[in-house]
C-alpha cells in the first residue's frame, strides 16, 4: 500500500500542478512559498532525541490524518524511514522534498497534495515547513495558500513565537515571517544579450537573492534562474511577496523585450540557433545532463517564439525532471554509469520529442 | 588588506553583502576559508549560509573577548532549556531551541541587523496565541490615533478612542 503511494508521487515526471500552465508562463515556470514554523516546547530537530522527533511527527501528522487539511484538498504522509534512496532522490529532484530532509532528517515525513502542489515536511531544519507550489507567475497565490495552512496548523500547533523577533526558527536567516518566496524564470534572451548579470546585480542590491536551478552554485544550467527573498525579519509577508512581484514582473518585461529584439535583430541565427538544438536533443545518441538543460533552453525558447510549433511546454517541463539522474535510474530501473545515463538521456529525450527512433 | 579572520595573511576572498542600500563586506584569506571546511575561496558554494554567519558571530566574539582582557574570566552564555552555549551557536549558526533567542538575546541584534537590516518581526502574529500580542499592537495603534485626535481638539472622538483603548485594557487584564 505504501509503496503503491510512493510510487504515484516518484513515477510521473511531471507533477498535476504543472499541466496546466499558469500565467506568463513563458518566462515564469513556477511560483513557491516556503513557511517555516517550529513547536514552542520542543527542541529544534537539530537537538531532538529521537524520542522527541516522533513526538513532533505525531502531533504534526494528526493535522492531515485528522481531516483538518481536507478543504485544501486530499492529502498522502509519507514517512522518510519507509522510502528508498531512489524514491527520495526521485522526490528531490521534482522539488517534493529538500535533500536537507532526504539524507539528514530524524523522524521525517512529507505530506503531500494529490497534484503535489502542496508539500508539508516535517523534522526538516525547522519542524514543519510548508511549500506551495504555483505554475506560472501566481506568487501571491502561493502565500495565501502557504498562509491558510498555517492557520489550519496552528490551530493544533504551540507555535515558538516571539512578540519582539515572530516565528522561531532554527536558522537565524528565516526568523520572523519564516517565509522563503521564489520564482522560477526562465531567462534566455537576457543571458544571449548579455544583460544579465548587470540584472541580477540589481536584483540583489533590493534585498533578493539569485540562484541558478540544477546547476553548481551560481552557475544558471539551461538559463534557469531562481529569485528569491534574503530578508524575512521587519518586513511583512505582503512587503516581502509585493517586493519579489514587482521586481520579477520588470524582469519578465527584460526578458520580453530581449527576445523580440533577438527576433528584429537577428532572427535568423536565433531560429538557426533554436532548430539546431532541437535537431540534436532528436537525434544525439550520448547526452550529458549539462548540454540537455543547454539544448532544452533553446527549445523552450523557440517554443516561446512560435519557432516550433509542434513541442509544447508542456513536454520541456517533463524533461527537466526526466533527465535529472535519479529520475534516469529510476524510469529505467537499473544501476548506471555516468556514461550509460547519457546514453539513456538521449534515448527518453528522442522519445519524447517524438522522433522516429534510430534503430540499432 | 589583511584578512579579517586570522589579520595575518592578505585577504583573498571578499564578500560584500548590500542589503537594502546597507553595505556590509568581508575580506578573509584563503587559509580561514579552508579552515572552515568549506572548500577553496572562488569555488560555487565555497561559503554555505551557515559558515558565513558563523563567521559573523566569531567576529562578534573576538571583538568582546579583547575588550573583556582585564576582566574576570566570563561565565559562558547559555541556553538554560536546551544547553547550547553561544559559542556553540557561533560556530554551527543554528539554534537549539526557540528559548536560545532569549538566552541569546543582548548578541542577537547586531546580527540580525546584519542579515535583515532590522531586529524586531512586522508580520504575521498567529491567531491563536497571538491574541495577546494583537490587542497590544491594537492598543499601540489607538494610542497614536488619540494622540493626533487630542492635538488637532477632536475631543468627542478621542473620548470614543480612549474608550476603545479601555476596553481592550480590559480585556488583556482577563487573559
Amino acid at each position: 500500500m505504501k509503496g503503491l503511494t510512493v510510487h504515484r508521487f516518484s513515477q510521473d515526471a511531471l507533477s498535476d500542478w504543472m499541466r496546466t500552465l499558469g500565467p506568463d508562463s513563458d518566462v515564469v515556470i513556477s511560483s513557491r512559498v516556503r513557511v517555516a514554523r517550529n513547536l514552542r516546547k520542543q527542541p529544534f530537530p537539530m537537538l531532538a532525541t529521537s524520542a522527541q522527533a516522533n513526538e513532533v511527527l505525531e502531533q504534526l501528522a494528526d493535522v492531515s490524518k485528522s481531516g483538518k487539511l481536507d478543504e485544501v484538498g486530499s492529502f498522502e504522509t509519507l514517512l522518510l524511514s519507509e522510502l528508498s534512496e531512489l524514491d527520495k532522490r526521485v522526490l528531490v529532484e521534482k522539488h517534493l522534498i529538500s535533500p536537507n530532509l532526504a539524507n539528514e532528517s530524524r523522524g521525517g515525513a512529507v505530506v503531500l497534495s494529490e497534484n503535489e502542489s502542496v508539500s508539508i515536511m516535517i523534522n526538516e531544519e525547522d519542524h514543519l515547513r510548508i511549500q506551495c507550489l504555483y505554475p506560472g507567475f501566481q506568487i501571491g497565490e502561493a502565500w495565501a495558500l502557504a498562509s491558510g495552512i498555517d492557520d489550519i496548523y496552528e490551530e493544533v500547533a504551540d507555535y515558538a513565537f516571539d512578540e519582539k523577533r515572530g516565528y522561531l526558527t532554527t536558522c537565524p536567516t528565516n526568523v520572523g515571517t519564516g517565509i522563503r518566496a521564489s520564482v522560477m524564470m526562465h531567462l534566455p534572451a537576457l543571458v544571449l544579450t548579455q544583460q544579465i548579470n548587470r540584472i541580477l546585480t540589481a536584483v540583489t542590491q533590493v534585498g533578493l537573492a539569485v540562484r541558478g536551478l540544477y546547476g553548481e552554485g551560481s552557475e544558471a544550467l539551461g538559463n534557469l534562474f531562481q529569485i528569491s527573498n534574503q530578508i524575512t525579519l521587519g518586513q511583512s509577508e505582503a512587503e516581502i511577496i509585493d517586493n519579489l512581484h514587482d521586481v520579477a514582473k520588470q524582469i519578465i518585461e527584460h526578458e520580453r523585450a530581449a527576445r523580440k529584439r533577438l527576433l528584429a535583430e537577428s532572427r535568423l541565427r536565433t531560429e538557426d540557433r533554436v532548430k539546431r538544438s532541437f535537431g540534436i536533443l532528436s537525434h544525439a545518441v550520448i547526452m550529458d545532463s549539462k548540454e540537455a538543460a543547454q539544448r532544452l533552453s533553446d527549445v523552450r525558447l523557440g517554443v516561446d517564439l512560435e519557432l516550433l510549433p509542434d513541442v509544447t511546454p508542456q513536454v520541456l517541463n517533463e524533461l527537466l525532471v526526466m533527465t535529472q539522474p535519479g529520475y534516469l535510474q529510476q524510469t529505467f530501473n537499473e544501476k548506471m554509469s555516468t556514461e550509460q545515463r547519457d546514453v539513456r538521456r538521449a534515448e527518453l529525450i528522442r522519445e519524447k520529442l517524438k522522433v522516429a527512433q534510430i534503430q540499432d | 588588506m589583511y584578512c579579517q579572520e586570522c589579520g595575518k595573511k592578505p585577504a583573498t576572498l571578499h564578500f560584500t553583502k548590500i542589503v537594502n542600500g546597507e553595505k556590509t563586506e568581508f575580506h578573509i584569506c584563503e587559509g580561514c576559508a579552508r579552515e572552515r571546511g568549506e572548500g577553496i575561496p572562488g569555488s560555487p558554494n565555497s561559503f554555505s549560509i551557515h559558515s558565513l554567519l558563523s563567521g559573523l558571530l566569531d567576529f562578534n566574539a573576538i571583538g568582546n573577548s579583547s575588550s573583556a582582557l582585564s576582566g574576570a574570566p566570563q561565565q559562558p552564555i547559555r541556553c538554560e532549556e536546551c544547553g547550547l552555549t553561544y559559542t556553540q551557536f557561533s560556530k554551527i549558526g543554528r539554534f537549539g531551541c526557540s528559548s536560545c533567542y532569549q538566552a541569546f538575546s543582548e548578541r542577537l541584534d547586531p546580527l540580525l541587523k546584519r542579515v535583515h537590516s532590522s531586529t524586531t518581526h512586522n508580520g504575521k502574529i498567529p491567531k491563536r496565541s497571538g491574541g495577546l500580542i494583537q490587542c497590544r499592537r491594537e492598543i499601540e495603534r489607538l494610542r497614536k490615533d488619540l494622540h493626533t485626535h487630542i492635538e488637532q481638539e477632536e475631543f468627542e472622538s478621542a473620548a470614543t478612542l480612549r474608550d476603545e483603548i479601555r476596553e481592550l485594557e480590559r480585556k488583556i487584564a482577563e487573559m
